[in-house]
């Protein structure tokens, strides 16, 4: 007894697939290239799902934000990937650049997030090749989610957000592996959210500069990172302008700390001194 | 009511270190099931393409059938485009052949280990279904949070991921990795008791590839 992935949510009563009559217009309710995928033939499929994921302990990654400012979008994310209670990376890249003008963060199931982003980015070329004309975020984020969707109940786990800049200008979205899919102007996903969202929505103005919005993103996750166990390793702030993408840092959390808190100096109440040496 | 588990973990430990123009991949040849040992001999290394090896550690069986499925896959794309797959390609082509089974997982803990094109070592770890990341070094399997730790100790270099970029290039020699390697698995026989009896030590340069065996506890 094999299982097929449950179409039936994208099934339209509108669309009639149609031969190409010379005009390249095609309409077609075929389901999205989503590639065929293989389903163990057992009758529990949840228990089996819930059982490996115990045993396999799958990479997940936890704090990422990305909010809109007068110059764009600024995106930020820690770098901690947890096995378990085992942090099996501190140098993980949950900010992938799907094309130079759109940026994708990763929270949740790291392969999960991994290969669908990859998959979003070959589905954005192809659409700039048919098209002529870049995908818009609002067209990408609906790709991604369409697809999500799709594998609803079937236990991936992704939260990211889709950020980017196009004719509209700034555009941010958040979808997820429930099929959720909001615009918003500020986000933050993962275990460590809940902390970032403290700093960022106290901090936050949509009028600021780059470098204030940077360093507001950078205090936000250094933030999560203090607090939350499964957060750390390093901050990765971009900002999304009207050419692009750009890096603006990458900061090492232990040094971060210092940085924001200085050590200061104890008064010493009473100096050690070393006993006077007696000459024998 | 019968259940439906078709899984086994086989135990043995794989690690990965890559150097400036050499990589080291090693594992060590136990085989188990739950206490008793099937095999003091099995190897957990295969070779995918010649500057190109996996090391993996988990299900055997998983793990032939994805070696097969990879030697296959390379094979075909030498027929398609006339080269052998570089160690990057090889790397994604794992990544999504292990995504492919998402919802039935390959049960393999891997380490891919070889030279980029430019003759730089790298090495890729990946998690049992697909997420992967090149490194510096890597340990997976029943004795890597035995290994890591040492390793980390001694070869952690500035994360990738700084700006500016720090220099992040392992200063050892390739005979001070595999002394490294050594020590490491004779560590993790200590402690591990899926991880002893022998390891089998591959390192990849530019004149090719080179084995070596080393004897462990076998308690």
């Amino acid at each position: 007894m094999a299982m097929k992935v449950d179409m039936s949510a994208l099934e339209t009563n509108f669309s009639i697939p149609c031969l190409d009559d010379g005009d390249g217009m095609h309409l077609s309710a075929d389901s999205p290239d989503v590639p065929s995928m293989v389903l163990p033939t057992c009758a529990d499929f949840d228990g089996f799902q819930a059982a490996t994921k115990d045993m396999v302990k799958n990479k997940r990654g936890t704090t990422t934000l990305a909010f809109i400012f007068d110059k764009g979008v600024i995106v930020a994310a820690d770098s901690r990937a947890s096995m378990g209670g085992y942090i099996s990376s501190q140098t993980v890249r949950k900010i992938i650049e799907i094309n130079p003008y759109m940026l994708g963060t990763m929270a949740g199931g790291a392969a999960d997030c991994q290969f669908w982003h990859r998959n979003l980015g070959n589905k954005c070329r192809l659409h700039e090749l048919s098209n002529k004309r870049r995908i818009s975020i609002a067209g990408a984020s609906k790709l991604l989610a369409n697809i999500l969707y799709s594998y609803r109940g079937m236990g991936l786990s992704i939260g990211t957000m889709i950020a980017g800049f196009d004719e509209k200008g700034p555009g941010l979205y958040y979808v997820d592996s429930e099929g959720a899919r909001l615009v918003g102007n500020r986000f933050s996903v993962g275990s460590g959210s809940l902390y970032a969202y403290g700093i960022l929505d106290e901090g936050y103005r949509f009028n600021m500069s780059v470098e204030e919005a940077a360093e507001l993103a950078r205090r936000a996750i250094y933030g999560a990172t203090f607090r939350d166990a499964a957060s750390g390793g390093c901050v990765s702030v971009y900002h999304v302008g009207p050419d692009g993408w750009k890096k603006l840092s990458g900061d090492d959390v232990g040094e971060l700390h210092y940085h924001y808190y200085p050590v200061q100096k104890t008064p010493v109440e009473q100096e050690m001194t070393d006993a006077p040496s007696t000459s024998a | 009511m019968a259940r439906f588990d078709p899984y086994e973990n086989n135990g043995g430990t794989c690690v990965a270190v890559a150097g400036a123009d050499y990589c080291v991949v090693a594992a060590d040849t136990r085989l188990s099931v739950g206490y008793s040992i099937l095999s003091r001999d099995h190897s957990k290394i295969a070779q995918l393409a010649d500057k190109c090896v996996l090391a993996s550690s988990g299900f055997q069986g998983d793990i032939k059938a994805l070696q097969k499925n990879l030697a296959a896959k390379e094979l075909i794309y030498e027929h398609n485009h006339n080269k052998k797959m570089s160690c990057p390609a090889m790397a994604q082509l794992l990544s999504n052949t292990l995504y492919y089974k998402r919802f039935f997982p390959y049960y393999a803990f891997n380490v891919l280990g070889g030279l980029d094109s430019e003759g730089k070592g790298c090495v890729f770890t990946y998690d049992a279904v697909g997420s992967y990341e090149r490194t510096g070094y890597s340990a997976q399997g029943t004795g890597s949070t035995l290994m890591m730790p040492v390793l980390d100790n001694q070869l952690k270099s500035p994360s990738p991921l700084l700006l500016p970029a720090r220099d992040a290039v392992t200063p050892l020699s390739e005979s001070e990795a595999v002394d490294l390697v050594k020590d490491v698995f004779a560590s993790a026989t200590e402690r591990d008791i899926y991880t002893g009896d022998r390891l089998e030590i591959v390192v990849i340069n530019s004149s090719g590839t080179h084995r070596e065996y080393i004897e462990l506890r076998k308690d």
